[in-house]
């Protein structure tokens, strides 16, 4: 059987977080909880006469992507008209770019499962308007006729497209850079990355060649993936449907297929006889948009610290593990938050950055899991996870407790020191106390004694925890394995 | 002298007075409208009530020592430009009942000036024709003989302004549909630069084409309309952010030095002699006024035509897919929403439907290059001749149409012929400049011939001092048609 390679290119379209849509001063409302047609003007409807101004805004973001993605950014850029008819689109041509896009060229590095890092190159980017939105009805008692809605709302939202070469390889490598894709437009705060939503979408183009070769297959396009796996699972498919056609002799029909999530198989939709011709030609409404230098050295300015950089950063700076780091900065805010713990200036011993991580990542991030909350609903400030990491440090509390402590700050939001002094937590580190206390443990189990000393060595931690028990988990477990040692050592 | 001979400038005088007031004015031309238009069929909608109390409110105004530039002044507005609450339909029956919820830029410009609107006048379905043959409620008549067109696809506000159912009017110009109708109805009609005039609420017919000019009946009327429209708009991308000058304060009428190109070009074969007559001695008369006459060339003038008739109707297949009876306009049923969509839009005359699917086709994939990409290409050359031109000449002076006004029905049926009729104005369109026509004369069956004065870009100025120092030297513009002389 013929060995395949896979050969798939992404588009991705992620609507941009600006305040108005991209071609009038309509606000951008949230398409899927907003009251429909609520948001819109005779511009965003196509109505007779209307005209699109560029929102400066969008653009910005726009550049700020490109230059994101290692793009060189156009400094004359065409806006063009692409015509179709759907009654979504109000003016039946959408607004987007054609033969001067506002980026080009640009690359993004996905890590690959086997630790490996692949180089996914970017083709363009580019600045559209959002389609409305189509709601079939059902025919039931309230609209017994069934019929289509239309919502407008979304209509003229600014959209990004991303392209991609088609240098991915596979279902996961599909994933991985989509996911990327997303985690940097989130980085950026031009995108939600809400996939549920359709603010963030990726579309792949799937085809086969045998390996070694270097012209194309025929290839498909797949939409609805709703999900990341459901990217994943339908390229994967998709890559299997096509080596069995072409293994069986059979030729690939060029079309758009869906992803059926729930039958989890992909299905025809549109072939090629059917697609449009889109008839682009520039947008004689819009005069070119220039970008200067300035403009773009400007919106360089605003740009983040990148995952990528980030990560290094805190690998080389912190010593933290390639995986730690990775868990801190997937998200801006919480490599934000864990970022303003190393600013707290007034716990003494400081704790190190190392402590700090890993006090986030494993305590820290199941309270959050098990509240399924984000860093953003964390009641409390970093400074005051910090300073009850000092108190580890200083003694004043052991781990354990400290945990309980973490655990009534996540939902109360108190102090950990107001906490530790309400309850009575404080570590005891007093010598004499834990000497009385090791004493009373060894007078009241004598048989217990006896048997450590025939030799049971493993009946220590018997002993540690009749101490724990004695002191509830507040003796210093440092003291009371010392003290311990000495006692029982004094006995035999 | 009866209030509806007065010219614009003259009434405005009048209104300044006191001696006049706006609702004397506009109920003299109401009466008119509804004695005369019977047989011109300038309007589609006569918005008498708002206009008596835009009048009256005018009045109002000026009683409290207020005066702006068209205080009270009765103009009339192409049905292809947006008018809030008033019937809107660009000659189409697609567009039919069609109110739209906003004012277009220069009607927002006319009452901010102060000026009266007192209706809505004919087109040829969404500007696209000579004649208003092409509207779909009437064709209007030339009121100098109601047997031929008036021009277009502005016939409506050029027949109007001709036949005094209106101080002034604003129309639209693409190709000529300003100054054809002009040329035919012996009024005065400009097409400024592109970008001087904001197209926000003209219903698009080739965007990169299409801007608004002013009827008048003298070229003082014309500019006073043109002064109080024009101005830069932040909502059109494509308008200029320059300064209005003083046009009024430029009418010197004195033309001394001024270098006058006449290109070779435009006096070929096919134009009428009565006309190319009356345009040289026009030219003559130039020079007797101290302009120097140049013989220029602009050479790729022969492609306006084919180059026109692509870009227009590939722009005009995307402006009008939108009509589909979703969202506003009347609605076609079907059994299902694509037969709907498809009943609606046949909704649409057989002009517009030739333009949708020649256009369509110039864009399609295999042929953009060849006719569209191409079109393009030729286009700047066009524009280049006109910067080549006016590095030797200030203006340059032509024939408007290569006919008089022709007969109702005569070229219905012949596309080609009907495109010809904008041969000497499509140029200008597909340059930066500005144009304008007016009258210089009159052909042996009493019919007006047009003489077009081109500008550069932004200098508006420079030609309408020259047709005023033109028109002030001659008496043209003093004919009236006998239009309800009875």
């Amino acid at each position: 059987m013929t060995e395949y390679e896979a050969v798939i290119g992404l588009e991705i379209h992620a609507e941009l977080m600006t305040a108005s849509k991209m071609f009038c001063g309509c606000r951008v409302v949230d398409s899927v909880t907003a009251p429909p047609n609520t948001a819109t003007c005779p511009v965003c409807l196509g109505m007779p006469g209307m005209l699109p101004v560029i929102n400066k805004r969008a653009v910005e973001l726009a550049i700020r992507v490109g230059l994101a993605l290692n793009c060189t950014i156009q400094r004359h850029n065409i806006f063009a008209r692409k015509n179709y008819f759907y009654p979504d689109l109000p003016k039946s041509y959408q607004i987007s770019q054609y033969e001067l896009p506002l980026a080009l060229d640009g690359h993004l590095d996905i890590e690959l499962a086997s630790g490996e890092t692949k180089r996914i190159d970017i083709r363009r980017v580019h600045l559209e308007e959002d389609t409305g939105k189509l709601t079939h009805l059902d025919k039931d008692s309230q609209f017994p006729q069934g019929g289509t809605l239309v919502d407008y709302n979304r209509s003229g939202v600014p959209l990004l497209e991303i392209v991609s070469e088609p240098n991915i390889r596979s279902g996961e490598e599909a994933r991985a850079y989509a996911v990327k894709i997303r985690q940097i437009l989130r980085y950026l705060e031009v995108n939600s990355g809400d996939m549920e939503k359709g603010v963030f979408r990726v579309e792949p183009n799937i085809s086969l060649r045998p390996a070694g070769t270097e012209t194309f297959g025929t290839r498909t396009e797949l939409k609805n993936l709703n999900s990341f796996r459901a990217l994943a699972d339908g390229t994967a498919y998709e890559l299997v449907r096509q080596a069995e056609i072409l293994d069986a002799g059979g030729q690939v029909v060029q079309e758009t297929r869906g992803w059926n999530e729930s039958k989890r198989l992909t299905f025809s939709q549109r072939s090629k006889e059917e697609a449009e011709d889109y008839r682009y030609f520039p947008e004689p409404d819009l005069p070119p948009l220039e970008i200067t230098d300035e403009w773009v050295e400007s919106v360089k300015l605003t740009l983040p610290e990148l995952p990528d950089t980030k990560r290094a950063r805190y690998m080389a700076d912190f010593e933290l593990s390639a995986y730690d780091a990775s868990v801190l900065v997937e998200e801006r805010a919480v490599a934000n938050w864990f970022e303003h713990t190393l600013a707290v200036s007034d716990v003494d011993p400081a704790p190190s950055p190392k402590s700090i991580a890993n006090w986030m990542i494993n305590d820290l991030f199941r309270l959050m899991n098990e509240h399924k909350q984000g860093v953003a609903d964390i009641k409390f400030e970093p400074a005051a996870f910090v300073q009850l990491i000092g108190l580890v440090e200083n003694n004043t509390v052991n781990n354990n407790t400290a945990k309980d402590v973490l655990t009534e700050m996540y939902q109360s939001g108190r102090p950990a020191a107001e906490i530790i002094q309400a309850k009575g937590l404080a570590q005891i580190s007093d010598e004499t106390a834990i000497f009385e206390i090791i004493s009373q443990v060894i007078r009241e189990n004598p048989d217990t004694v006896a048997a450590y000393l025939s030799g049971k060595d493993k009946l220590r931690g018997w002993f540690v925890g009749q101490v724990m028990k004695a002191t509830k988990g507040k003796a210093n477990p440092e003291i009371v394995n010392r003290r311990l040692a000495e006692q029982l050592d004094q006995l035999k | 002298m009866k209030l509806t001979e007065l010219t614009l400038t003259q009434l405005r005088d009048g209104l300044r007075q006191g001696s006049i007031t706006s609702v004397e004015a506009t109920q003299a031309m109401l009466a008119r409208i509804v004695d005369v238009d019977n047989d011109i069929r300038s309007y589609l909608t006569i918005t008498d009530e708002m206009a008596l109390e835009q009048a009256a409110s005018a009045d109002a105004r000026r009683a409290q020592g207020e005066d702006t530039p068209l205080l009270g002044v009765p103009i009339a507005v192409k049905d292809i430009i947006a008018t809030q609450g008033v019937p809107t339909t660009a000659g189409s029956k697609i567009l039919d009942g069609f109110i739209p919820p906003y004012d277009a830029f220069v009607v927002d410009q006319l009452k901010a000036a102060g000026a009266v609107i007192l209706g809505k006048t004919n087109t040829d379905e969404f500007a696209m024709g000579s004649s208003t043959e092409n509207s779909a409620f009437v064709t209007t008549s030339n009121p100098w003989d109601t047997e031929r067109v008036p021009g277009g696809s502005s016939g409506g506000s050029a027949a109007a302004v001709a036949a005094r159912l209106a101080f002034a009017a604003l129309g639209t110009d693409t190709g000529g549909s300003v100054r054809q109708p002009a040329s035919f109805c012996g009024v005065v009609g400009l097409r400024p630069t592109y970008g001087r005039m904001s197209r926000w609420g003209v219903v698009a017919f080739a965007s990169s084409l299409d801007q608004v000019g002013p009827f008048g009946r003298t070229v003082a009327d014309c500019t006073a309309l043109f002064q109080a429209t024009a101005g830069y708009d932040r909502r059109d991308s494509t308008s200029l952010d320059v300064p209005v000058p003083d046009f009024e304060a430029v009418l010197t009428g004195d033309i001394r030095g001024l270098r006058v190109g006449v290109p070779k070009e435009y006096f070929i074969s096919g134009i009428e002699p009565e006309v190319e007559a009356a345009v040289r001695a026009a030219i003559a008369q130039m020079e007797q006024l101290g302009a120097e006459i140049v013989e220029i060339s602009l050479p790729h003038t022969r492609y306006a035509l084919p180059v026109y008739y692509l870009i227009a109707p590939a722009e005009a297949s995307a402006n009008l897919a939108r009509y589909d009876g979703i969202r506003y306009g009347p609605r076609v049923d079907g059994e299902n929403m694509i037969e709907s969509v498809k009943r609606t839009r046949s909704l649409f005359g057989p002009e517009v439907k030739r333009r949708i699917m020649l256009g369509t086709y110039a864009l399609s994939t295999g042929y953009y290059d060849e006719y569209y990409g191409r079109a393009l290409k030729v286009r700047t050359l066009i524009k280049q001749d006109f910067v080549e031109a006016f590095k030797q000449v200030d203006i340059i002076a032509t024939p408007t149409s290569p006919t008089t006004a022709f007969k109702i029905g005569d070229r219905a049926d012949d596309p080609l012929g009907m495109y010809l009729a904008d041969i000497f104005t499509l140029s200008l369109n597909l340059s930066a400049g500005c144009g304008l026509s007016l009258p210089c004369g009159f052909d042996s069956q009493g019919l007006p011939i047009g003489l077009q004065l081109i500008g550069d870009t932004l200098q508006e100025a420079k030609i309408l001092n020259a047709a005023h120092a033109y028109e002030q030297s001659t008496a043209w513009h003093q004919q009236l048609p006998l239009t309800g002389a009875s």
